[in-house]
């Protein structure tokens, strides 16, 4: 198959691998797929509790080519973006950046299914840590 | 495309051999008779020519020269023999017995004279190495039995069926036995009389001749094999296969035959060296890899090795601009499943996924091994860094025990 410049560029060179410290505060971990599908993505948001603005991104994903860039651009997608901005991201937008063939569609559902379980475990850890998270729809 | 570097891909095609080219080449050019020709010395010409390639390869496997047919590859030398076979023997029978690791060209070849009501097939299990157990092609044989087809090695995994209890199991039975003999012939010593075999289909392009040229073994005398052709016309190669022989291919197939007929053994004992300095370099560098298929019966030029937590088609991506290899894994099949085979030895998806065939060749040299061994080792290492599953793993977590949101 070929790979288009921009997948390789995020595949040779990814942007954000690694995940944050198990003690940090106010990071959101999502994670999505399964092994036996072949492709798993672990994406991890540090949120900002008062401005709710995502200032740091992380990621780890075991997939293919297509699903390693598409995890990485979200990284860089998502940061400075509030949570409710990077909510209404669509996978659509990752299948243009990075120029996805159908078959590799699902690598950007994947991607945009992850940022929604990292949102989603945030605020589920917002109830508890800091019940003023709660009104972030 | 940028050229792979090292071609270590083997058992999807070879590199023709040189000598292979040379011998070709006249007859792609100023011998142009037709084979079938037979008053005039350009038909005379191209007749000696497909006379002594049709020598060659029967020489190799231990046939007489008018057993073979020629094809175009083996993916028509199987249709031809089980679809022949079923056609031609149908008043005596219509049960075929074959197992779920064969090639598609016999699985699809299968399925579709099923759905024709053509035949019944019985797809056979096959153990954790992908060995099929004689016992229970003993098992699978009813009154109606016609053809027992088992490939010699697979595709895959390189593993070798027990052929000659199989064929000597059919001949008791007086029952047909084809064997889709691609990934074997020119490997390993291949006789069709000490194996038992009927029918057996081979492809040039797997042994360092070229493509778009096969041939099936059709056994002449004890029994005599007889076939509905598939493809009609000028009742050319005995009126089992008809069109205008391929002069220059059928050349080049006889003398990849000589060739690998010529250093069998001495190959075969250089290729397993390779493959061992291939997997003590991995095993040394990398922990968590599982070998697919039998550790020693499998042909000398096949390893494939899982390596846990790293996806194959992200893998080969890593690899692909300087190391041609194949994966097992989904995303690299046109299919979108991962490889049936290892599915059929137990082997989980999740490892299926992270399959790798390393297919050894005559041109493969020990400084390429090492080569391999290293950026394998680096591309490895550098996406079980990006792997959560790996991270996972490393903390000690049961990834069998996660429940996944897929």
């Amino acid at each position: 198959m070929a790979y288009t410049a921009k997948v390789i560029e995020h595949f040779e060179r990814p942007k954000n691998v690694g995940s944050f410290g198990k003690d940090e505060e106010n990071v959101g971990t999502g994670v999505v797929g399964a092994p036996e599908c072949g492709d798993v993505m672990k994406l991890q948001l540090k949120i900002n509790p008062v401005t709710e603005v995502i200032e740091d991104a992380k990621f780890k994903t075991f997939g293919c080519g297509s699903a390693i860039a598409s995890s990485s651009y979200v990284t860089e997608l998502v940061k400075g973006k509030t949570v409710a901005e990077a909510y209404e991201i669509q996978n659509t937008q990752i299948v243009t950046e990075l120029s996805l063939p159908p078959v590799k569609i699902h690598c950007s559902v994947l991607a945009e299914d992850a940022i929604k379980a990292a949102v989603a475990d945030w605020r589920e850890k917002g109830r508890v840590d800091t019940p003023k998270s709660d009104k972030a729809a | 495309m940028e050229r792979a570097s090292i071609y270590m891909d083997n058992q999807a095609t070879t590199p023709v051999d040189p000598r292979v080219v040379e011998a070709m080449v006249p007859y792609l050019g100023e011998v142009y008779g037709n084979a079938a020709s037979r008053n005039h010395a350009f038909g005379w010409a191209a007749e000696e020519a497909v006379d002594q390639g049709r020598s060659q390869i029967a020489e190799l496997v231990g046939a007489r020269p008018k057993e073979i047919i020629f094809t175009s590859g083996a993916t028509e030398s199987d249709n031809l023999a089980i679809k022949g076979v079923v056609e031609f023997y149908a008043d005596k029978g219509n049960h075929i017995i074959t197992a779920v690791t064969e090639h598609k060209a016999v699985l699809d070849t299968c399925k579709a004279l099923e759905r024709s009501n053509s035949a019944e097939v019985t797809y056979l299990p096959v153990d954790q190495y992908g060995r099929v157990d004689p016992d229970d092609v003993k098992n699978a044989i009813r009154e109606k039995t016609i053809l027992i087809s088992l490939m010699y090695a697979n595709n895959e995994i390189g593993t070798l069926h027990p052929i000659r209890a199989i064929g000597k199991l059919a001949k008791e039975r007086g029952i047909l036995f084809h064997s889709d003999a691609t990934q074997g012939v020119g490997k390993v010593p291949v006789n069709v009389d000490a194996d038992g075999i009927d029918l057996m289909s081979m492809s040039a392009h797997k042994m360092y001749g070229p493509k778009g040229c096969g041939a099936l073994y059709v056994r002449s005398r004890g029994p005599r094999v007889r076939l509905r052709a598939q493809v009609d016309g000028g009742g050319h190669e005995r009126g089992m296969r008809s069109g205008t022989l391929n002069v220059a291919g059928i050349v080049g197939f006889g003398k990849a035959c000589e060739l690998c007929g010529q250093g069998l053994e001495r190959e075969g004992g250089r290729l397993l060296m390779l493959r061992q300095r291939l997997y003590d370099g991995l095993t040394s560098n990398l922990d968590e890899l599982y070998l697919n298929g039998h550790p020693t019966e499998r042909i000398p030029g096949n390893l494939n090795v899982s390596f846990s937590y790293v996806e194959g088609e992200s893998f080969l991506m890593g690899l692909n601009r300087e190391i041609a290899l194949s994966s097992g894994s989904a995303c690299t099949s046109a299919s979108l499943e991962p490889s049936y085979v290892l599915k059929a030895l137990g082997v989980g998806e999740e490892l299926a996924h992270t399959s790798i065939r390393f297919g050894l060749g005559r041109f493969n040299t020990e400084e390429e091994v090492d080569y391999v061994v290293e950026r394998v080792s680096e591309v490895v290492i550098r996406l079980r860094e990006m792997s959560p599953l790996y991270e996972m793993a490393k903390e000690g977590i049961d990834l069998k025990s996660v429940q996944w949101k897929a």
